[in-house]
């Protein structure tokens, strides 16, 4: 499966582009997918955390991701 | 209930009359502003960057989480906003009025403290030498 997944802050700096196209095998989960990530981007890895939202929510690293979802990487939140 | 994130500036008397409620005897606000240094460093302005959808769908989950801890709470407000800010301008404002004054303290300080934690908000310090974006690493 194919998922579009929207970057912000930081991680939109470390990838070098507002979006990232990442092909998954089906049923596979956040944490796999995070693992891929930082494979591919070690940078990643020196933050000081990094979730997964699915549909405007945080994703625990053992949901599943499915084609349609919209999913996000959220690097350390710094609002107010 | 008034939830907004905005590139405008925020009327703070606005949102204060917004929250005035018949049955409310105290109003409690917070109000967050851009201060001009950071870790000993002097801060020339800030760019606030947003998960719009995702930000405001938190924010109105704090205020409603808020609403459930004390449901005394006769109004709640929280605005914040995004884009470039200079230094004085707000950033973010919380505003809450219940019967009493203690519950006003609480809930203000307990919205103002989650958001900071949970919604997907980035700021990023610029300095005259250089930007950082702010927590990013340990």
């Amino acid at each position: 499966m194919n998922l579009s997944i929207a970057l912000f802050g930081i991680t939109r700096e470390i990838v070098g582009a507002p979006t990232l196209e990442v092909a998954l095998q089906p049923g596979q989960s956040v944490q796999q997918l995070l693992e891929q990530l930082h494979q591919t981007y070690p940078a990643l890895g020196e933050l000081r955390s990094l979730a997964v939202a699915v549909n405007n929510e945080y994703a625990p690293a053992d949901a599943l991701l499915q084609e349609r979802d919209e999913i996000a990487l959220i690097p350390p939140v710094s609002g107010g | 209930m008034l939830i907004q994130l905005t590139d405008q500036p925020i009327d703070v008397a606005a949102v204060l009359q917004a929250v005035q409620a018949d049955g409310a005897g105290a109003v409690n606000s917070f109000i967050g502003t851009i201060r001009n240094q950071s870790t000993g460093r002097r801060v020339v302005r800030l760019h606030y960057e947003a998960y719009d959808a995702m930000a405001v769908h938190q924010l109105r989950r704090v205020a409603e989480q808020a609403q459930e801890r004390w449901p005394m709470l006769q109004q709640v407000a929280v605005l914040h906003r995004k884009g470039t800010l200079e230094i004085g301008d707000v950033a973010v404002v919380v505003a809450v009025s219940t019967p009493h004054r203690a519950e006003s303290f609480a809930a203000c300080q307990y919205i103002i403290d989650t958001l900071k934690e949970v919604v997907p908000i980035w700021k990023k310090e610029e300095y005259e030498d250089g930007t950082v974006w702010v927590a990013a690493h340990p």
